[in-house]
């Protein structure tokens, strides 16, 4: 794996440089940090902890269309792929994320709109030197500077950034601003694990996850699944804003004559989820809900997949608009196991 | 066929016949569809057991039960009751009209594997839906299975589906076939009472016999329970479940019952496959 190293004066150059390649970048925005397209000219900062929405949302938008269609016509209108995309700024963990989401759009069959895009989206990543409150990545397969999922590593060594190729997609990234960039040395990877080490001890938050796949089923009707949703207000937040949630409703709009079926982001922890039309629900109450959330990432995901579906970003606790902490609810998993 | 390029496309259908089924608030309708294209319509492949995406573009789809077995021809035939928004659209559907359709998902009732052995249909209303293709599958296939026992009721007679077709079935010597309902009837000369109470009098020996059912939850619950007091092992007995599904192929998360997807690893479970499913019942 070749590293680079890109001066911090050649920020906007290098910006610059990528500006042609459909760049997306952390903005602030009324919903919050949020990956968005680069204006012409704009030079995107790196000065975040990390973004509200994931940038999944790159990849899996929150609404896209399937296909359209004229009201009463029969022929089926698939939208034009997407150009290709840069992400510049991606958090380790949240890359983790879609790598972990991949396996999901890929199995059996697979999902062409979400693969489509993720083939042709580059991720550039930023290693993580001071880590958020509630980020426990090392707790689940994760770090602060982890390249899975990643083209490219970004990590900041405060005069210079050090760019680590991770796949093809990130060396043709690299070769294209090559004229900026000086090779690295020993000493830059030094300071790089140096970085990473000091950010993995200000990681404060974490779990022990061994015996917590195997031992949910067994917890199905534990009293603790009541405690821990009892003050959930069913506001899905937790699930839109989790990096790893995929789960999507398809519905069909109708605009005059102009339809289109388009799918978009659903929540397990809404009522409706589960509701069937005849009024019955598998899922009544939070409770069940919670349970269910839980036991995808933790359980199911596992089962599935092999990889728990929880990358540690803390998103969910942080945003949770009543305190709901999954690191305290995988705490008493823990303790009733 | 699943479409392997894009499995969210549907493919076009054209209605060619209809006929209610049931009346009332929540009728039950019947569609007989082919594909409008000649090669989906031949490289086009069900089973029992399996669904489809059904739907009306600028409405919706929902997931219905392939209600045809393969060897009754190149058509499909589902039976809808009107419930909800797809469902209404559906309804309004006549003869010439067009629907989509996707699929066929989820698994089969293992057919194969039971050859030789005496097959027991158990419904209850709509529920007959998914047992019609296994009735029907193992009619045209009477030498390889060893006997063909149909338990079906409803609330009323008017609540039965496919009635047309009991007279016919009354003439097959072959087929032992058992109806009722749950409150007596004037000029209603089958039997009268619950479905699993049918089960418990009718008495079938467990040997060499794979019983199949699907229902409203609390008939499948009872059924479930009297199956056992008659001697069935757990993996004698299967049963369909059906959960809210968007996709069909496993990505929307929605149909979970556990760690399986019902359109899936489902709808078809073996009550020994249930067991270890901790939502099946739910």
């Amino acid at each position: 794996m070749s590293a680079m190293l890109l001066s911090k004066e050649k920020w906007s150059d290098f910006v610059g440089m990528l500006a042609g390649k459909n760049l997306w970048a952390p903005r602030e925005s009324d919903e919050g940090l949020r990956f968005v397209p680069v204006a012409e000219g704009e030079v995107p900062t790196l000065d975040y902890n990390n973004t509200r929405v994931p940038p999944k949302e790159a990849v899996f938008p929150q609404t896209e269309t399937l296909f359209k269609f004229k009201v009463g016509g029969k022929d089926l209108e698939e939208p034009r792929p997407d150009q290709d995309a840069v992400l510049l700024g991606v958090r380790p963990c949240d890359a983790r994320a879609m790598h972990i989401i991949d396996e999901l759009f890929s199995w059996d069959e697979d999902d062409p709109y979400y693969l489509k895009r993720r083939e042709k989206t580059v991720l550039v990543g930023l290693a993580c030197n001071e880590p958020g409150l509630n980020c426990f990545c090392t707790s689940v397969g994760g770090g602060p500077v982890s390249t899975e999922g990643l083209d490219l590593l970004m990590v900041d060594l405060g005069e210079k950034y050090l760019l680590e190729e991770v796949t093809e997609k990130g060396s043709a990234l690299i070769d294209e601003v090559k004229e900026l960039l000086e090779e690295a040395d020993d000493n830059s990877s030094k300071q790089k694990d140096k970085l990473a080490d000091e950010a993995a001890g200000k990681i404060k938050r974490s779990i022990e996850t061994e015996g917590i796949p195997a031992g949910l089923p067994g917890l199905w009707e534990d009293e603790l699944w009541q405690r821990v949703s009892a003050s959930c207000i069913g506001c899905g937040t937790c699930t839109f804003l989790c990096p790893t949630c995929h789960c999507f409703d398809i519905q069909d709009e109708t605009e005059g004559f102009e339809a289109r079926r388009c799918r978009m982001w659903d929540s397990c922890m809404f009522r409706e989820y589960t509701l069937h039309t005849s009024g019955h629900n598998p899922r009544p109450t939070r409770s069940e809900r919670t349970r269910n959330r839980i036991n995808h990432k933790y359980s199911y995901y596992v089962d599935k997949f092999e990889v728990i579906a929880c990358v540690g970003c803390g998103r969910c606790i942080n945003l949770c608009p009543v305190n709901i902490d999954i690191l305290d609810i995988l705490g008493q998993v823990k303790e009733e196991i | 066929m699943i479409n392997k390029e894009n499995p969210y496309i549907p493919y076009n259908a054209t209605v060619e016949d209809t006929w209610y089924e049931t009346g009332g608030e929540r009728a039950i309708k019947t569609f007989k569809v082919v594909f409008d294209d000649e090669n989906i319509r031949k490289s086009w492949e069900h089973f029992p057991g399996q669904c489809a995406m059904i739907g009306v573009l600028g409405v919706g789809e929902s997931m219905i039960s392939i209600s045809c077995s393969p060897t009754e021809g190149e058509f499909l035939r589902f039976s809808v009751m009107r419930m909800g928004k797809v469902t209404q659209a559906l309804h309004q559907l006549e003869p010439g009209d067009k629907m989509t359709v996707r699929g066929p998902y989820g698994n089969k009732f293992p057919l194969d594997q039971w050859q030789g052995k005496h097959i027991l249909t158990i419904g209850g209303g709509i529920g007959q839906a998914p047992m019609r293709p296994v009735v029907e599958y193992v009619k045209s296939n009477y030498d390889n299975y060893g006997g063909l026992t149909m338990i079906y009721g409803a609330r009323t007679s008017g609540d039965l589906c496919f009635k047309e077709e009991f007279e016919e079935m009354s003439k097959d010597d072959q087929l032992s076939c058992h109806l009722t309902i749950d409150i007596e009837e004037e000029q209603w000369d089958h039997n009268v009472g619950f479905v699993p109470q049918i089960l418990m009098d009718l008495n079938p020996s467990p040997e060499n016999t794979i019983a199949v059912t699907c229902g409203p939850p609390i008939m499948i619950r009872f059924v479930l329970e009297n199956l056992k007091k008659l001697g069935f092992e757990d993996d004698q007995i299967y049963t369909t479940l059906e959960n809210r599904m968007k996709c069909g192929i496993g990505k929307c998360g929605r149909c979970n019952a556990g760690n399986m997807y019902v359109c899936k690893d489902g709808p078809v479970f073996s009550y020994a496959a249930l067991k270890e499913v901790p939502e099946a019942f739910a």
